[in-house]
């Protein structure tokens, strides 16, 4: 009965989506405000629908129904109350239903705003963000329904589905299968809802785009209302990114943090065309450039937002050749074939609209510069696009499937992200409009030769290693040019309005705060450079097999195994877990770790847990790998050296702490800055 | 004359972006093979760097913990999607494989730790290469266990 209640809940909600999406461009044709008042009416009532729905399938993965497939095959009966609700988003089904909760409540969100002066973009939002959720409704209605249930037909078959098929008696197992034991971590729990957040916001920004290009508004007004809204959305994306990281780091026990994993660059591609974008709106607020370059950048933003959904979700990945093999493949291809098509085709229709208002001049200028940023960007895109569809092109091409593997990608995106932080450190010093290399070179000079003598520190005193000096000079260089950006205004504004160092430094960043957030945001990526470089090129590992009281050396630790155990853990878990000491080079006994293998009986999978322990100059990172019962060859562990691991985290608070400078919402109106001030600002330092 | 040096500056980078993809593919690529593929052209691909899939015959696992040297034998699967939905999904046709003797099989050696996912009918993509040993010697183990999570059918079960 509830099963049925939450299907009909949904098609339901599918059936008010595609009226509001049609209302809205029937009222939008005919001018009709009440049509188009309809329209959001409706969109309005997609979210409560959903949650309704989500409630009757978490209520149902709560209690236990296991005739229903979806709750079978993520809970079990041992699984805690709390992975049993977050299970909803543990398989694909549940997951699409997530999104689409998620995808309309922002769309309600933007809905509720005031409209005043933007009245006709209204039924274009509308009409895009209800369509993105009826494309997802769809997708759990016709094809991934996460209410269908077990039957048994007389014969003995199992078949899956919504309604009673005919000779059949319903089948309702004793026990579901439990979640992924890789699910069942508390990292795993935050981090799908931090990617789809930032998945779902950037739809935002992107319906604002469409409306601007149907309504022919081409001016910057769509970029100025969903600033924040891009802003938001690549901080839940970042998030999601370096969540998923440290899960990584955890969890699947090999030493590393990022794997050029599909999954992964499917996570990492519509992050780095919303970075482009990011920076690359602020050329067109400032200068009026680029307009047509921010449209294609929104729009695949958007693809690749749907295409990561897909390979996210699809449970097809690690396998190279699989991309159609769930039955939702097709529908996805189709919808980003056309949601793409299409607004490539509103672009090349708008495209004398969207013409630049001046023109770049200098090679060397703010906007040259931010272009080449962007260049950048699209560039490792590039990259990873191309490893992820090499294998498709080689099989089209030759006959036989090559792949690339991280390698690949570490060797093709180094030089570009080298290159990017080169211009973190040069950009923020070159002025709007015009640059020459003799005022770039004044201004850089004193923070370029401070970097190069703590390269050349450390090269006497840390690494001879030539790819990690280069980046710790880019790192030593960010770093210096950004603060003196920030020592620089300071002073000044204290010799101006005569105020303290701090108070001076607080209205500096506190006026200007999407420039400073964005310092901040440089810093935190430097601080996680060093972080990805310690990792990258210092990490080192040994392993062996010890007696009890035996030890190994690695680096300035000496690990000792102490003792073994084995006992039930909460989930049901028949926990090994070894007790090895610390020690230092002296002999200082630092500390005790536990490494342990999980064993999940209902899932019949061991989960190997590392035991960390970190400081800020490395992470030693302990792995039981095997040990015998009660012989004399007690265990095996291999052990890692990360150094420097720890930077890439501070690094992702300090990220977070400048996006929230960045994005904090304003009290006055955001829009009090217009084009006709533009030429001012640009002429300010700003 | 001010357009002229941004299409020369672009040049410049679209060239530098083409030389990093087409040189990095170059020297990573790896050829992906089924195990019938590698064994029919076995003497012109070793050494190479490759990338084969197939099923775990559970039986063959062997890990020795003191070198942490892994070793167990894969069987043929297909590698055309259509062929095995046809047959009735990934989890059918590695079963199938396992249990067929007349399969081609090939040894797989690596060292490390033993996979938590290694297990019989698991599907498991190797990197590596094929040593004059006849063995492939894994670089990269990964693995997946689809019967477990993605198209499962409850048992017969009371309840």
């Amino acid at each position: 009965m509830l099963a049925e209640f939450g299907y009909g809940i949904l098609v339901v909600a599918f059936l008010v989506a595609l009226y509001s999406v049609g209302a809205a461009v029937y009222g939008d044709r005919t001018k009709s405000a009440g049509v188009v008042e309809s329209a959001r009416r409706a969109m309005l009532l997609i979210w409560p629908l959903i949650t309704l729905s989500a409630a009757t399938l978490i209520y149902l993965l709560i209690t236990n129904h296991f005739e229903v497939s979806f709750v079978y095959s993520v809970t079990s009966r041992e699984m805690p109350t709390y992975l049993k609700i977050t299970a909803w988003w543990g398989g694909q089904a549940g997951s699409l239903v997530f999104w689409s909760w998620l995808m309309s409540a922002f769309a309600s969100l933007v809905t509720l705003r005031k409209w005043d002066r933007d009245r006709e973009f209204l039924p274009w939002v509308i009409v895009v963000t209800s369509l993105t959720t009826a494309f997802f409704l769809g997708l759990v209605v016709f094809y991934e329904n996460p209410f269908a249930r077990y039957w048994q037909t007389l014969d003995g078959q199992v078949l899956t589905s919504m309604f009673a098929p005919l000779n059949t008696i319903p089948l309702i197992p004793a026990d579901g299968l439990g979640l992924n034991p890789l699910l069942r971590h508390p990292g795993m729990i935050i981090h799908p809802p931090m990617l789809y957040l930032g998945f779902v916001s950037f739809v935002i920004p992107f319906s604002f785009a469409i409306a601007a290009l149907i309504t022919g508004r081409t001016d910057d007004r769509w970029i100025r209302i969903t600033r924040r809204w891009t802003l938001w959305a690549w901080l839940f994306l970042s998030f999601g990114l370096v969540l998923g990281s440290r899960w990584a780091y955890d969890v699947l026990g090999w030493g590393g943090f990022w794997g050029w994993d599909p999954v992964e660059i499917a996570a990492l591609m519509p992050w780095l065309t919303g970075t482009a974008f990011l920076h690359s709106v602020m050329i067109q607020e400032k200068r009026g450039l680029l307009k047509q370059w921010n449209m294609i950048l929104i729009i695949l933003t958007y693809a690749l937002v749907i295409f990561g959904t897909f390979l996210t979700r699809s449970g097809v990945l690690s396998s190279v050749h699989a991309f159609a093999q769930s039955a939702i493949g097709p529908a996805f291809f189709v919808f980003i074939v056309v949601t793409f098509a299409s607004s490539i085709g509103l672009v090349i229709y708008r495209w004398p609209q969207l013409r630049g208002e001046t023109e770049l001049k200098s090679l060397l200028s703010r906007e040259a510069l931010f272009l080449l940023n962007n260049l950048l960007f699209i560039s490792v895109l590039v990259v990873c696009f191309w490893g992820v569809i090499f294998p498709l092109i080689s099989q089209l091409i030759t006959g036989q499937t090559v792949t690339v593997g991280p390698p690949f990608y570490d060797r093709a995106t180094a030089p570009l992200f080298a290159t990017l932080m080169l211009l973190m450190g040069v950009a923020p010093l070159s002025a709007w409009g015009h640059s020459t290399v003799k005022t770039l070179g004044r201004a850089l000079w004193k923070s370029a030769l401070a970097a190069l003598l703590i390269a050349v520190i450390l090269f006497f005193t840390y690494t001879k290693n030539a790819i990690a000096l280069v980046g710790f000079f880019l790192v030593a260089l960010v770093l210096l040019v950004t603060i003196q950006e920030f020592w620089r205004g300071a002073i000044g504004r204290m010799k101006a309005q005569d105020e303290n160092f701090f108070t001076a430094l607080w209205t500096l960043i506190s006026r200007n705060r999407r420039r400073y957030g964005g310092y901040i945001i440089h810093m935190s990526m430097m601080l996680m450079a060093v972080g990805i470089l310690g990792i990258n090129i210092f990490q080192t590992q040994t392993q062996g097999t010890l007696p009890v009281n035996g030890s190994l050396k690695l680096g300035n630790y000496t690990v000792q195994y102490e003792s073994i155990a084995q006992f039930n853990g909460p989930d049901n878990r028949q926990v090994t877990r070894a007790v090895v000491g610390v020690y230092d080079q002296n002999g200082n006994y630092l500390g005790e770790l536990h490494p342990r293998i999980d064993y999940y009986p209902d899932a019949q999978q061991n989960m190997t847990i590392p035991g960390e322990r970190s400081s800020m100059q490395d992470d030693l990172y302990v792995l039981l790998v095997d040990w015998q019962p009660a012989t004399a060859n007690g265990a095996t562990f291999k052990i890692f050296v990360n150094p420097l691991i720890n930077w890439l985290w501070i690094g992702a608070f300090v990220f977070l702490f400048g996006i929230l400078v960045a994005a904090w919402p304003d009290r006055e109106l955001e829009y009090v800055r217009e084009r006709s001030h533009r030429v001012e600002q640009t002429s300010a330092a700003d | 004359m001010g357009r002229k040096k941004f299409v020369i500056g672009g040049t410049l980078i679209l060239a530098a972006v083409v030389y990093l993809i087409v040189s990095s593919t170059q020297a990573n690529a790896e050829y992906f093979m089924t195990i019938d593929e590698l064994k029919a052209q076995s003497q012109s691909v070793i050494g190479k760097n490759m990338r084969i899939s197939g099923a775990v015959v559970g039986d063959t696992i062997q890990y020795d913990p003191q070198t942490l040297t892994l070793s167990f034998e894969v069987a043929n699967v297909t590698a055309d999607n259509n062929v095995v939905e046809a047959q009735g999904g990934l989890a059918a046709v590695l079963h199938a494989a396992v249990i067929d003797p007349n399969r081609s099989r090939i040894k797989i050696v690596y060292t490390g730790p033993k996979p938590d996912l290694l297990k019989n009918e698991a599907q498991a993509i190797m990197t590596g290469q094929l040593g004059t040993d006849g063995m492939f010697h894994a670089d990269e183990l990964l693995l997946k266990c689809p019967s477990k999570y993605q198209e499962a059918v409850p048992q017969q079960t009371g309840g």
